[in-house]
């Protein structure tokens, strides 16, 4: 089982042999740059045993993602799988340190404070238990009683493990889908036999679901990938019986890229933009060369069909919060014309928030495309049917995620699904409606042409800031916020859900969320701060940030006015502030001092802390009404 | 496949589970005559040989390989009956 979307490597173990030799601080990049490559089995150890060598047990210094504790609870043979998950987890740029539980003993190391468990102190704990410690050795029951008590215990044993590991640890929690390894006896229609254990693992791996969603429990489903891939590609009889593998280790790289993209979902890292070039991508042909009736899309064709299913699916993926682009080389009267005027063209020119069709190389324009939609280039996908393309984006622009297509299009909505860069874990409103906001930014940018003046532009826009403490409706969006906004973050730490959560229900913690409207429409949530008291009157800001769609309009004036509000309400005289500088925050280094604060002090590498007295504050004018609310 | 070459990309594979490239493998060498031969890297071997080969040994093949030799016989049988 390999992993198709990724280019293969013309010579690793050379490559692998140079990074041995390269200096510190340039090893993790180097491994993280290989890790973009398709790896297999043995490549996967290689690799890893140059992450051990040169790292030991301690993360690379100045990491810009959170580093991984991870426990794995199991019943059946992991450590094969390991490098796999070091590797996965590389790949997205992540350090995981793992950690096993002793066979059998995962509830007494849960239980026991002085246990390796509890001192290895992880920060996401997987449960991976294979069928056969769920649904057991015995022979079959005769009623559905029996069966249903089975289901029952397992489901209780399960959430045990969840409940344990939260309370004693307070980490995130993935659980596995156990595979199918009982083999039907009736056959097609198993479900008719009460206390099948084939038929058993099928519901647990249902009501598993509903489970997991009302306790805030991640899916690592490898059922579902085992179900497309074939169990013959996850599960080896032979090492089951030699070693108690459930997932065989051939299996291992795949498996671990699987954990890699699921603890970055949980960072609040997954790509946000698919951008698609058009000619042989969006269609079959070449709109500039064969015209509008000389493309094939539709019309009954297999190809035209298929171009029409990835369309489709591209849709579909818009219309869940993932932001649409197009680049490609060709006029651009050429390009629009299928999208104004091809009668089976799924998607619409409304559909895509940013069009760019020139000339230019697609690097630059790529770049162009970050820029207008106010992201970064390791946001974006780029598809493109031409290798020629692919490779030049991949050398200038590496942080951009390029996958290599299948030749047929038949196959490109399933090649894009494998790669999971567009993962999540949740869903928010915001998500939904992104797309249509990424168009009305459009239409903003537009009116304010049409106005010229800034101020008199701003004004128009009617703008209401809509503000109140966390609270249970906007804590999945607020914590989302606190993980994925690099570039206007203050202070870039990272909350998990259960933090923010706690921020909200401390009285020494001031919590805001901010959400914008304005006359096009509803931006949702754009702003958090965090603030938390320190010695009498002095209020210190842990987090500010907030979203770029709506930079340049005094929002972050309104925010910090009603940050002087809440604090002072509470006693409050001053506010501290704290710019600490990553590779991407540049754009707020002068944040507090553009607000009236004064400079306390700054290090040598650029961290810097500020202080504003309410009394010396100056008065703000900007053109937003603000208002509690939710 | 020759011997010679079964021979070649097993030192290869071993190597790259073992990390050492200073193994050189006769067919009477053993695990315990090779310094991080154990049970967990011998199921790395023995999947990397299956995965770098294309070939899928059995449970009871595997319980009785004594050393390299019978590795690489196995090896040749198993790619025979692939051809």
């Amino acid at each position: 089982m390999n992993m198709p979307w990724l280019p293969h490597h013309p010579d690793l173990t050379k490559q692998i042999n140079e990074i041995k030799k390269a200096a510190p601080q340039e090893v993790w990049a180097g491994l993280t740059a290989i890790a973009q490559y398709d790896l297999g089995f043995l490549e996967t150890i290689q690799v890893d045993k140059v992450l051990k060598e040169k790292f030991g047990d301690t993360p690379p210094p100045a990491l810009s993602t959170p580093t991984v504790s991870l426990a794995i609870l199991s019943s059946s043979t992991t450590g094969q799988l390991l490098p796999g998950i070091r590797v996965g987890a590389l790949r997205h740029g992540i350090w995981v340190s793992t950690y096993m539980t002793d066979y059998g003993q995962t509830l007494q190391e849960l239980m026991d404070p002085a246990s390796s468990l509890h001192r290895f102190k992880p920060t996401v704990v997987l449960i991976a238990f294979d069928a056969l410690s769920y649904f057991g050795t015995q022979s079959l029951g005769r009623t559905a009683d029996s069966a249903n008590r089975k289901l029952g215990n397992a489901l209780e044993q399960v959430q045990n493990l969840w409940r344990l590991s939260r309370e004693k640890f307070g980490c995130r929690i993935i659980q596995q889908t156990p595979l199918p390894l009982y083999q039907p006896l009736m056959g097609q229609n198993e479900h008719r036999l009460p206390d099948s254990p084939a038929h058993l693992v099928r519901v647990f791996n249902e009501r598993i679901r509903d489970l997991a969603d009302g306790q805030k429990v991640d899916l690592l489903d490898i059922q579902s990938w085992a179900a497309r891939d074939g169990m013959k590609e996850w599960h080896d009889p032979v090492l089951w019986h030699t070693a108690k593998q459930e997932v065989s280790p051939k299996a291992s790289p795949f498996y671990g890229e699987l954990i890699g993209r699921l603890l970055a979902a949980q960072q609040g890292r997954s790509y946000k933009c698919l951008v698609m070039d058009l000619d042989n991508t969006l269609w079959a042909g070449v709109i500039g060369d064969d015209g509008l009736e000389g493309i094939k899309l539709g019309q009954g064709s297999a190809i035209g069909e298929a171009f029409v299913a990835f369309q489709r699916f591209v849709r579909d993926l818009g219309s869940r919060g993932i932001i649409l682009a197009v680049c490609s080389k060709n006029d651009e009267k050429n390009a629009l014309e299928p999208f104004e005027k091809h009668p089976e063209m799924i998607l619409k020119r409304s559909d895509i928030a940013c069009f760019v069709a020139n000339w230019n190389d697609k690097a630059s324009n790529l770049k162009l495309i970050a820029k207008q939609l106010n992201i970064g280039l390791d946001s974006l996908v780029f598809v493109d049917d031409n290798p020629f393309e692919r490779n030049q984006v991949r050398s200038e622009c590496p942080q951009v995620a390029v996958p290599e297509l299948p030749e047929d299009p038949s196959l490109y909505p399933e090649c894009i699904a494998s790669t999971g860069y567009f993962e999540s874990i949740a869903l928010t409103q915001d998500d939904l409606a992104r797309s249509e906001q990424y168009q009305k930014n459009q239409d903003r940018a537009k009116a304010q042409e049409a106005f010229g003046d800034i101020t008199e532009y701003l004004k128009s826009l009617d703008m209401e800031l809509v503000w109140g403490p966390f609270d249970p409706l906007s804590l999945p969006r607020v914590t989302q916020l606190i993980n994925k906004t690099n570039q206007f973050n203050l202070t870039t730490r990272r909350y998990s859900e259960e933090d923010t959560g706690r921020f909200a229900a401390d009285p020494r913690t001031i919590t805001l969320r901010f959400r914008l409207t304005d006359r096009f429409g509803d931006n949702g949530i754009i702003g958090v701060i965090i603030a938390v008291q320190g010695d009498p009157g002095n209020w210190e800001i842990d987090t500010w940030l907030m979203s770029c769609r709506v930079l340049g309009r005094g929002v972050e004036q309104a925010m910090l006015d009603l940050l002087i509000q809440e604090s002072s309400s509470r006693g409050g005289q001053k506010l501290l502030g704290r710019y600490i500088p990553t590779e991407k925050n540049g754009m707020v280094r002068d944040h507090y001092p553009g607000l009236g604060f004064s400079a306390l002090k700054s290090s040598p590498e650029g961290e810097s802390s500020w202080v504003l007295s309410f009394e010396k504050k100056k008065r703000f004018d900007y053109p937003i009404k603000t208002r509690k609310g939710i | 496949m020759e011997r010679s070459e079964i021979y070649q990309r097993l030192t290869k594979i071993i190597i790259q589970v073992l990390g050492d490239d200073q193994i050189v493998l006769t067919p009477t060498t053993t695990a315990e005559d090779v310094s991080g031969w154990d049970s967990f890297n011998h199921i790395n071997i023995i999947v990397g040989t299956e995965a770098e080969f294309g070939i899928k040994f059995n449970a009871s093949e595997l319980e009785q390989l004594k050393n390299v030799g019978d590795f690489a016989s196995l090896v040749e049988k198993r790619l025979g009956k692939k051809n």
